[in-house]
């Protein structure tokens, strides 16, 4: 191999199930050594929020957000059959029985792969989340970025 | 065919049996040879390709059962 190949991917979804899509694949590039950047934006932030409360200033709008919103991966709604949170209590179930790994444990081994975890900072001000909030090996920018990286890349997703 | 390690995936479901490859894969010489049992029946065209893709040789293949058996060797 010659020069790194890349993928970039987009998650701007805070469905449960397309967020696993999004980590599936990203997990799997990067063990085809690719390097690997999730760029969440809107609803895809809530994925990396820690679960638990984090005590920052807010003004009152941004604090209605953030109740609102699901707070981290594993409070995320599915897409398609939530059925006021029966959805995501099934599919987890399914999911432990077919050995499939569940969105938190994604994550972690995305982080473990050294893939790029990277909030959009413009989409974290509308929403009113702050840098506290999310994961502590969250990288912050802005669209540039993400430009800079799909220009080069050999994956580019939109989820 | 003699492997240098075994990597038993046996019961993951994707992505975990490429992710674990690529670790065990890294943990060997070239010319070396990994051994991976897999059951998730995917795993035939999965690693076909990341072998294909990463350079690494599919020296053999064999389906024992449910168990889909694959030896790689580092390039």
């Amino acid at each position: 191999m010659t020069t790194q190949k890349s993928t970039n991917i987009i998650l701007f979804s805070g469905d449960y199930d397309k967020a696993m899509a999004a980590y599936i694949i990203a997990n799997g590039a990067a063990a085809y050594d690719h390097k690997v950047t999730i760029f969440h934006t809107f609803w895809g932030l809530n994925a990396l929020r820690k679960d638990e409360h984090v005590a920052v200033k807010k003004g009152f709008l941004e604090k209605m957000f953030s109740k609102m919103m699901p707070r981290g991966a594993d409070q995320m709604t599915l897409s398609k059959m939530n059925m006021a949170g029966m959805g995501p209590k099934m599919i987890k179930k399914v999911m432990k029985k077919h050995n499939a790994l569940s969105l938190p444990q994604l994550i972690e081994m995305a982080q473990d792969q050294e893939i790029h975890l990277v909030a959009c900072t413009m989409t974290m001000d509308l929403l009113g989340l702050k840098k506290e909030e999310l994961l502590d090996t969250v990288e912050l920018a802005g669209v540039a970025a993400y430009l800079a990286g799909a220009e080069e890349g050999n994956v580019n997703l939109f989820i | 065919m003699k492997a240098d390690l075994v990597l038993n995936a046996k019961g993951l479901a994707c992505p975990m049996p490429i992710v674990k490859t690529k670790k065990a894969i890294h943990t060997l010489e070239p010319g070396q040879v990994l051994e991976v049992q897999a059951t998730d029946q995917g795993a035939k065209n999965d690693l076909t390709a990341w072998c294909k893709s990463t350079g690494n040789e599919l020296v053999d293949f064999t389906n024992q059962g449910d168990v889909l058996v694959f030896w790689i060797k580092k390039s």
